[in-house]
């Protein structure tokens, strides 16, 4: 769905040196079923997973709340499957995988990965990202030293955008009025961009910027993080 | 005066979805809940800030009330034991009609014959039974004397928080009720006026009225005490200056030990009103000869709880200790208020316990009236994981609702998509060509969708969605291949 | 169902049911050690004990206190009466209810006492104040503590005047709640009170507002 967050997510990791992989085979964490109360649904992608990344050395994902799905679920997903090896090989995987900016920040031990971004930008916190993975300041230190961008801190950072999935349109009023709130937040910074470690907050953020014909932009942090003084902005 | 004419009843209320919309609407409402919500997040943040061993009281917290449901059995024997040694009774209730039952029994045993007449603590247990209505149908008066209570009851209103229930009304609203009710055309709109006018409107009633009904915070089971917590002094009025007190707890609100209340009356009041400590405690033991109500009356009520308990995911439920912080940090709460749960217990607390204490049919929606956040999960004292318990009910509802809805069709098609790499490409292509009719492109030369059918209408309300990319990242990889050449 | 034989309500039936679907939901989770011994396991790695010096813990009491709108003064043990007298001189107050037991030597002369001998919350009333000595205080919550022994009285007589001239020993002042609890726990079936500070609500606009049925004046004497 957000082509341009991958190919950032392979410019960053490459131009730090990494070799990047992404078998054909993935789909989907299962976030979206199990979320909504459809666990058997979710059952079968926990196997899935497990498959397609066991030879890993790390697994990068640029989507905080996937990796919160699979921290925090997949281990008694797979107790409920009843599959022995599939628990143990959950066990395994899972401290390889990480959020991307948790990626650079925790395990690489980066702030400054050498990236150029002259615009005025604001950073909101999504929930998964920041109470599920304890993400903390990471990001924003990832953005504090990307050259030429114009940090912004935005009000209620931390609030919730009201995405969260089927929420959006079970409870479209109240999601609504949450997302309001938080447009209302980015506007007041004058930023040209919002950006975040989730492309499922920013693509509710973009939603409503776009239908206000606010001009305003939104862009994951990876994109960011890609840019360079070569890169015609 | 105490006439209720409606009550709020998830087996009568509509669903979140719907009773959101009114409440929506209503912008003095959302101006009231969101001064007052801010304002106790923010002086609650302060007093948990000043305590460095705030995490640590946390999982203690946790771990008692854990232990606590674990042998709540021995511990529920240990209370009566204890209390009826100390000179109190220990009635017991399967549900809320029974515990009425007791309730309305004892009063009219007690209380004046020719008028009676009770004082009441707030209490959500007895908000939750409507314990009001039942007395009110027996002949017997019951005046509500925590501030907030008197204006919902003044007002024939509900409450919409567990801890502030009147948070909903301004000052100018409170006065208009107090002017009607008290007969006070002249009082003042100043807050100091209002509660002025309530100390005097209910002196009357402390200094006469000879039975008393309250909830409890905590009961020790060590001791068969009862603990209160409270900020105005009504409550150590109730429970002194009668000679009857009549208390109805939850079976979930013992606890082992007196000792166990160090780690409670840290994390209680600070998480509900942003106090270090409460104005007043109250703690007591059966009957004291010479202090306080000569006849003391427990009702254990269990109304589902230990079918709460029997549910190995959903039992965490029991922990809560009624602070309200997860209402103020909810950002659904903050934009409904407390009446769209349809339910005394709103925001995150009330999605997951009115649905266990209710038959999960009655209030199916409540599940789902929440983003998932976890804010309420950060600041909850005893560290129940509201999120998890919220997603294990939706998993109840959706088997409840059964496979042949339109939503449970969708999902179990997009669960196919999922499991196999060659329809999640035919998915991707064929979304591309089902979107075409919808796209519309803007200046920029972008596609936008800004009207979508059935379920999905709910995001095109006030948002577009960017029509799927041209060449997904997958199509992207392939061409450029792994080495990127 | 409740049944009920002359006004005697018997819930018998209820208990035994309610027991026994509680043991039905716990078969899972029982745990073969006694439930004692399971609750010496939870952990209370929180602060149980003192951290500031013994100065330092009186003037943190003194702030919270003060924070939460009491009038606080210390005073050494020969100067309590006159620090008393200046209080109630203050307050306009004359006719003021004590509790059986409360030290004689902290009440000024001039005023007029009289001992609780269990009068009707009316007749409570219509005192100017009331005067009683305190079990224990806590420093970081700014709480003192009361309960039903000699000083201190039945609840209903630290409740119902308007003013609360309370007595506080040094010696009486700790940090932490779990100190109190532990001084606490001899006496725990006692009628106990905290207060912290005048009565107050927040119910409207979450304005704290000081004074509605608890008393609304609130006096502190530190006795060093
Ligand atoms: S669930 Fe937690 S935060 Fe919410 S009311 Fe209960 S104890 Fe407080």
């Amino acid at each position: 769905m957000f082509p341009e967050t991958g190919k950032a997510v392979v410019k960053v990791l490459e131009r730090l040196g990494h070799t990047v992989d992404f078998p054909a085979g993935q789909t989907c964490c299962g976030q979206m079923h199990w979320n909504t109360g459809y666990q058997a649904e979710a059952l079968p992608l926990v196997g899935r997973f497990v498959e397609q990344f066991r030879h890993a050395e790390a697994v990068v994902v640029p989507s905080s709340s996937c990796v919160a799905m699979m921290r925090d679920h997949y281990p008694k997903m797979a107790e409920e499957i009843g599959d022995r090896k599939l628990i143990a090989e959950v066990a395994e995987l899972l401290p390889h995988v990480y959020e991307f900016s948790e990626f650079l920040t925790v395990r690489l031990g980066l702030k400054d990965v050498g990236a150029y971004y002259p615009h005025r930008v604001t950073y909101h916190a999504s929930c998964h990202g920041l109470r599920n993975l304890g993400l903390g300041d990471g990001p924003l230190e990832l953005l504090r030293a990307v050259k030429g961008i114009d940090l912004i801190q935005i009000e209620n950072m931390e609030q919730c955008c009201g995405f969260g999935g089927t929420f959006a349109v079970k409870n479209a009023d109240v999601s609504s009025a949450m997302l309001a709130e938080k447009t209302t937040a980015v506007l007041n910074t004058g930023a040209e961009a919002c950006t975040a470690c989730d492309n499922s907050c920013l693509m509710h953020i973009q939603g409503a910027l776009h239908r206000q014909r606010t001009g305003v932009q939104t862009v994951h942090l990876a994109e960011i993080l890609a840019g360079s003084e070569g890169d015609v902005l | 005066m105490n006439s209720e004419n409606s009550v709020l009843d998830p087996k009568t209320s509509p669903t979140f979805p719907i009773a959101a919309r009114a409440t929506l609407g209503d912008t003095q409402l959302r101006k009231n809940v969101r001064h007052a919500t801010e304002v106790i997040q923010n002086k609650r943040a302060r007093v948990v800030a000043e305590m460095p061993d705030w995490q640590q009281l946390r999982e203690s917290g946790r771990q008692i009330r854990q232990h606590t449901m674990a042998n709540l059995e021995t511990y529920l024997e240990e209370f009566e034991r204890n209390c009826i040694r100390a000179g109190g009774t220990v009635h017991w209730a399967r549900d809320g009609e029974e515990a009425k039952r007791i309730v309305t029994t004892l009063a009219k045993t007690y209380a004046s014959q020719q008028n009676p007449e009770v004082i009441k603590i707030k209490s959500m247990t007895t908000e939750e039974i409507h314990l009001n209505v039942a007395l009110e149908a027996a002949g017997v008066k019951a005046y509500e004397t925590d501030l907030a209570e008197l204006i919902i009851q003044l007002g024939h209103d509900q409450p919409s928080h567990i801890v502030v229930p009147a948070l909903h009304k301004n000052r100018q609203q409170i006065r208009e009720i107090f002017q009607r009710e008290m007969n006070l055309p002249e009082l003042g709109e100043k807050p100091q006026d209002l509660a002025d006018a309530a100390r005097k409107f209910l002196r009357e009633k402390f200094l006469r009225v000879n039975t008393a009904v309250s909830g409890a915070n905590f009961l020790i089971a060590e001791t068969g005490g009862v603990c209160i917590v409270e900020s105005e002094g009504n409550g150590r009025m109730c429970l002194t200056l009668p000679e009857t007190l009549i208390t109805i707890a939850g079976i979930d609100k013992v606890l082992p030990r007196f000792e166990d209340l160090e780690v409670m009356l840290q994390l209680l009041p600070r998480s509900a009103t942003g106090e270090r400590m409460n104005p007043y405690n109250s703690i007591w033991t059966g009957v004291h000869a010479g202090d306080g109500p000569k006849n003391f009356h427990v009702v254990l009520m269990d109304n589902a709880r230990s079918e709460v308990l029997a549910d190995s995911e959903g039992r965490q439920t029991l922990n809560c200790i009624r602070c309200g912080a997860c209402q103020n940090a909810c950002p659904v709460y903050r934009q409904t208020g407390g009446h769209a749960y349809g339910s005394v217990y709103a925001g995150p607390i009330g999605a997951i316990l009115t649905p266990q204490l209710q038959q999960l049919h009655h209030a199916q929606s409540l599940p789902y009236a929440s983003s998932l956040c976890g804010a309420c999960y950060e600041v909850c004292p005893v560290k129940i994981n509201i999120p998890e318990v919220l997603i294990h009910l939706r998993n109840k509802v959706v088997k409840q609702k059964g496979p042949l809805n339109p939503e449970a069709l969708a999902m179990k098609m997009a669960g196919t998509l999922f499991r196999s790499e060659r329809r999640f490409r035919a998915a991707q292509r064929l979304g591309r060509f089902a979107e075409t009719p919808l796209v519309r492109r803007d200046g920029s030369g972008d596609g936008w969708i800004g009207w979508l059918p059935g379920l999905l209408g709910g995001w095109t309300q006030v948002r577009d969605l960017r029509e799927m990319p041209k060449e997904t990242f997958r199509d992207w990889w392939e061409k450029r291949g792994k080495r990127g050449n | 169902m409740a049944t009920e034989t002359n006004g005697v309500i018997d819930t018998s039936s209820a208990r035994q049911e309610i027991l026994r679907w509680i043991r039905a939901a716990n078969q899972g989770v029982a745990d073969s050690q006694p439930v004692a011994q399971q609750w010496d396991r939870i952990e209370r790695p929180y602060r149980r004990s003192a951290t500031r010096s013994r100065e330092e813990i009186l003037e943190l009491l003194e702030d919270r206190l003060r924070d939460y709108d009491a009038n606080v003064v210390r005073t050494a043990e020969a100067e309590v009466a006159a620090a008393a007298a200046k209080m109630l001189a203050a307050r306009g107050h004359k006719r003021l209810l004590i509790p059986g037991g409360l030290n004689p030597a902290w009440l000024p002369a001039g005023f007029d006492y009289v001992v609780d001998d269990g009068a009707s919350p009316a007749a409570l009333d219509g005192f100017d104040g009331v005067i009683t000595g305190s079990t224990v205080a806590i420093a970081l919550t700014g709480s003192v503590v009361l309960q039903n022994v000699p000083g201190q009285g039945r609840r209903a007589v630290s409740l119902v005047p308007d003013h609360h001239l309370c007595f506080v020993r040094v010696e009486d002042v700790v940090e932490t709640v779990p100190e109190a609890f532990d001084r606490l726990k001899a006496t725990s079936t006692l009628p106990t009170t905290f207060f912290a500070g005048p009565s107050a609500t927040a119910d409207i606009e979450m304005t704290r507002i000081k004074g509605v049925h608890g008393p609304r004046f609130l006096d502190i004497i530190l006795v060093e």
